[in-house]
């Protein structure tokens, strides 16, 4: 990185937050703004209290349950680990001071999905939080990545964190996104270009001329899954989209910095000639809606396509390791994608829990029942999002196709709480992971867009969204 | 944190590509709130059947790997979710050392936070420690001559000065970081005037 020439996004916010470096490029990196939730932390805390240490900046931290919280009947948690868990989070936040949104707080919610709801998420920021889909955020061009639990200690302790610079990597796609493409797919499409490795390294900067009329919570969604590519962060340029999301939300800045903030937050985007390690250049055109098919999300094939052959991997391990995952998903090669019987559909995360996702699958639902053998579920990415569902009409519409509708957190993107796969049930998942065991020991996962999913509950089969419209 | 300086042992192979942290420790056995205890939950799904048996013919379940300090992995170890879990239920089971050709950098930033060296090797590196790993040979590790050796074997490995230096003293970054007190806090007087939209509670 150089000090003087042209920057990037991701080089302009790492020079503004270094603390200290050392000789070889390892720094002290400040962090603006740390998020907290119940299953990373409790052993940062025991880690303080053990040294006898304080939470640094309290008013730079946030914490929520999530992870391990039912989405229903959730007055008493009846898992006694779940439950001392949250209890631990809330005697840590209160006995250091820091915000917490518990249960019954309608700003509880998925942590990925209330920073930004809050307005706690901004551009030019650095964020952490110990979870890997703290890329999220980048939609806002803030510097946001996953961090361990000793880091999560570290950043308590210190408001800083030890990193070495990452390489930038510019991912450009331009040209509208056809009829029936969601962010979801340019996101799944993305990653089977460049593998679950390919960002290993590297921050992925996403621009290019479809991004530009994006909503805010389409980049998030795009951003989220940058760590399925192998990017600890991801980032798009701020712009007006983002700077209109923010204002007015809670912990946005306040009028008298509003101008000043926006003049910082307008001096962010890369500028021209900025140097990158790698760049990656998509025609919109090549990208349909897509679905994975085996256990990593790079297994991902068009809607209309076909479960690949094991003779199609390049070298050997990848030939063994594409049938290792048709065992585990239970098909065959040659099989169309359209005629694979679903079970189950999930409907939420921190991938596709917003307000928009919800929209979108309430207007294919619409009037409609979802296939008689498939059970259906929405989990609300947070606690405003399930108000504003409600007060628009959603969630009756959801009710009225069959769906079940949940109280939020993470639920079955990771099976932590009740909500899980039993073993062999296939399920139409719009969460980020397809891993074995993902979503319940022996559930096999094909993840999609919200509308993708949609359309599949009333079919019962992946469905494709341009022949269901 | 303990100290990592040489390490001498058999390795147990696990020649499958992107093990994620869902596979090395599940979320089960994320509801804990202590770091110890996690070794007998190690790969859980491939250790164990649905009864909670082990698996006869899983690697770390067959004698000698059973005592394995070393595990020689596929390409992109540890990649998915930040779980600190995944190292610590390694470190539990008694993995000091994992070889792979790439790691996750969430992963492979957890493993030093705990006294385990990932190591990077070439894709021929690997199939040569992967066979080796196989015919039981024993594996000598050295950390300050940054040398591994199998057999026949010898191969030199790359490592950030830094990492090294922790690793060999078993430093504790936050004792580090906060001997740096007076530049945070430099630091922050710096940015509240620049960015007072981000120092409320200043």
């Amino acid at each position: 990185m150089s000090n003087n020439g042209p920057k990037t996004l991701f080089d302009k916010i790492w020079s503004d937050h270094l603390v200290g470096q050392r000789d070889d490029g390892t720094s002290l990196l400040y962090i603006d703004r740390h998020l907290v939730h119940e299953v990373t932390s409790p052993q940062a805390f025991e880690g303080l209290k053990l040294s006898n240490r304080k939470v640094r900046r309290p008013e730079a931290t946030f914490a929520t349950a999530d992870h391990n919280v039912p989405t229903i009947n959730r007055e008493n948690i009846s898992d006694e680990q779940s439950r001392i868990q949250v209890e631990t989070l809330a005697k840590n936040t209160k006995e250091h001071n820091i915000e917490y949104f518990e249960l019954t707080d309608r700003r509880q919610g998925i942590v990925h999905i209330i920073g930004p709801e809050q307005g706690i998420t901004q551009p030019g920021m650095t964020m952490v939080c110990g979870d890997s889909h703290t890329s999220t955020h980048g939609a806002f061009g803030a510097l946001a990545f996953g961090i361990g639990t000793s880091e999560v200690e570290h950043v308590l302790a210190t408001q800083t964190i030890v990193q070495k610079p990452a390489k930038n990597m510019r991912i450009a796609v331009n040209g509208k996104l056809p009829f029936g493409v969601t962010s979801k797919d340019l996101i799944l499409y993305i990653i089977g270009q460049i593998g679950t490795a390919g960002g290993n390294g590297h921050v992925i900067e996403y621009a290019g001329t479809s991004l530009k009329p994006l909503s805010m919570e389409s980049r998030m969604t795009i951003c989220n899954m940058s760590i399925e590519a192998g990017a600890r962060a991801g980032l798009i340029a701020p712009d007006q989209i983002t700077f209109d999301y923010i204002k007015g939300r809670p912990y946005a800045p306040s009028k008298d910095h509003w101008e000043k903030a926006i003049d910082y937050w307008s001096s962010l985007p890369s500028d021209q000639d900025a140097f990158y390690d790698n760049e990656l250049i998509i025609n919109s055109d090549e990208i349909d809606p897509m679905v994975t098919w085996g256990t990593s999300p790079e297994d991902v094939v068009a809607v209309s396509g076909f479960v690949p052959d094991p003779s199609s991997g390049k070298t050997e391990n990848k030939q063994k390791s594409i049938q290792r995952s048709l065992d585990y998903m239970g098909l065959k090669s040659g099989t169309k994608i359209t005629d694979i019987k679903l079970d189950k559909i999930f409907i939420g995360s921190c991938t596709n829990g917003r307000i928009e996702d919800l929209r979108n699958v309430a207007s294919i639902v619409k009037d409609k029942k979802i296939s008689s053998h498939i059970s259906g579920m929405i989990v609300p990415g947070s606690g405003l999002v399930k108000k504003q569902a409600e007060e628009e009409g959603l969630s009756k519409i959801f009710i009225d196709a069959g769906f079940e509708w949940r109280d939020a957190g993470c639920s079955m993107c990771l099976g932590m709480n009740p909500d899980q796969l039993k073993p062999g049930e296939r399920c139409a998942s719009t969460s980020n992971r397809n891993f074995e065991g993902r979503q319940g020991r022996g559930g096999r996962t094909h993840l999609m867009s919200p509308e993708l999913a949609a359309a599949s509950a009333i079919k019962g089969n992946i469905s494709d969204i341009r022949d269901f419209i | 944190m303990d100290k990592f300086n040489t390490l001498k042992g058999i390795a147990a192979p696990l020649p499958i590509v992107n093990i994620d942290t869902d596979m090395i420790i599940p979320k089960q056995f994320l509801k804990t709130i202590k770091r110890t205890g996690l070794g007998v939950s190690l790969f859980y799904e491939m250790r164990y059947d649905n009864d909670g048996k082990l698996i006869k013919d899983f690697v770390l379940n067959t004698s000698p790997y059973d005592q394995s300090k070393i595990l020689v992995a596929g390409d992109n170890f540890g990649c998915g979710s930040s779980r600190e879990h995944a190292p610590w239920s390694l470190k539990d089971f008694g993995i000091k050392c994992v070889l792979s050709t790439s790691f996750a950098d969430i992963f492979y930033n957890n493993c030093f936070q705990n006294g385990i060296l990932p190591i990077v090797v070439t894709p021929e590196q690997l199939d040569q420690l992967m066979t080796a790993a196989s015919n039981q040979t024993e594996f000598h590790i050295d950390l300050p001559e940054q040398t591994i050796k199998a057999g026949n074997h010898s191969f030199n490995f790359e490592i950030e000065e830094f990492r090294k230096e922790r690793l060999l003293q078993g430093l504790d970054d936050i004792g580090i970081t906060l001997g740096y007190q007076d530049k945070i806090s430099n630091y922050e007087d710096e940015k509240q005037n620049q960015k007072p939209w981000l120092f409320k509670d200043k």
